[in-house]
């Protein structure tokens, strides 16, 4: 489901098929976008990516050149991950009216770990977006 | 179709640009566009401006856009104004409250551009 998710807002926002992630090796991912889930679900969806692959993300969404893509970067990014929370959420019977989400928050930078105090496994879906790995994790608090 | 001027109200300057880019792709020709990042600001436009077409999001800070629904009627420069809310929030609770609240229409994210004709050409008086 989760995975359906994350293709269907790449799919209609920004007219990309992701693949698979097997035989690539994987780069940098040394951009997070984080959207937290409170009420029926709680939790944190989270998507890591490059910063290149972020850059070329807000460029599709806004449909002008990587180049051109400035402050929008975050914006964009954050955007992303909110409607893939919200598209998750929408697609679980009976969470659309009781899940509510955060306002997406993006972190930048090349040393640093994320470790939600969450007491469940995280279902981590890894694909590729133009060949860039990106990993989408949802960490989930019982 | 004339060109319209069209209002799109939501928190992420990101949106608001898709929303513009997908009216365009839609065959909608835009003459101006406002933009506002919460209801309130939304508001702000409206008392000096009369726009043609309105979308707006749900979840924002300052004044959110159930808020801004509820405001809208009191604003002369609104009255007869289609309101289309796009919105990340999917649930059948918020789709009736919107409608309820005078909302014509409402799109879930994600979305292309081939639903915001869908649902917004009919209210401008064009066949989708």
């Amino acid at each position: 489901m989760l995975e359906v998710a994350v293709r269907e807002v790449f799919e209609l926002m920004l007219s990309c098929q992701l693949t698979a992630s097997e035989g690539l090796s994987d780069g940098p991912l040394n951009m997070t976008s984080m959207v937290g889930l409170a009420g029926q679900l709680c939790g944190v969806m989270s998507i890591r990516c490059s910063r290149e692959a972020a850059g070329l993300m807000a460029s599709k969404m806004l449909g002008v050149e990587v180049s051109k893509v400035g402050p929008e970067l975050c914006d964009g990014f954050g955007e992303i991950c909110n409607m893939v929370a919200g598209n998750f959420k929408n697609k679980i019977a009976g969470l659309s009216d009781g899940c509510m989400l955060s306002v997406p928050t993006v972190i930048t930078g090349n040393d640093y770990s994320l470790t939600p105090i969450a007491d469940m496994a995280a279902i981590e879906v890894r694909l590729r977006f133009e060949r860039m790995p990106i990993a989408v994790s949802l960490q989930v608090h019982s | 179709m004339d060109g319209i001027s069209a209002l799109i109200v939501d928190d992420f300057s990101v949106m608001r640009k898709i929303v513009e880019r997908s009216l365009r792709q839609s065959g909608i020709e835009l003459n101006k566009v406002f933009e506002a990042g919460n209801g309130a600001e939304g508001l702000a436009v409206l008392e000096e401006s009369r726009v043609e077409l309105i979308l707006c999001d749900i979840n924002m800070p300052v004044m959110d856009g159930l808020e801004f629904l509820r405001a809208l009627s009191g604003l002369a420069n609104a009255k007869g104004t289609p309101v289309v809310m796009i919105t990340t929030e999917g649930s059948e609770a918020h789709v009736v409250e919107a409608l309820s609240l005078g909302a014509r229409g409402y799109i879930r994210k994600p979305f292309t551009p081939d639903q915001v004709k869908e649902h917004v050409l009919p209210l401008l008086g064009v066949k989708a």
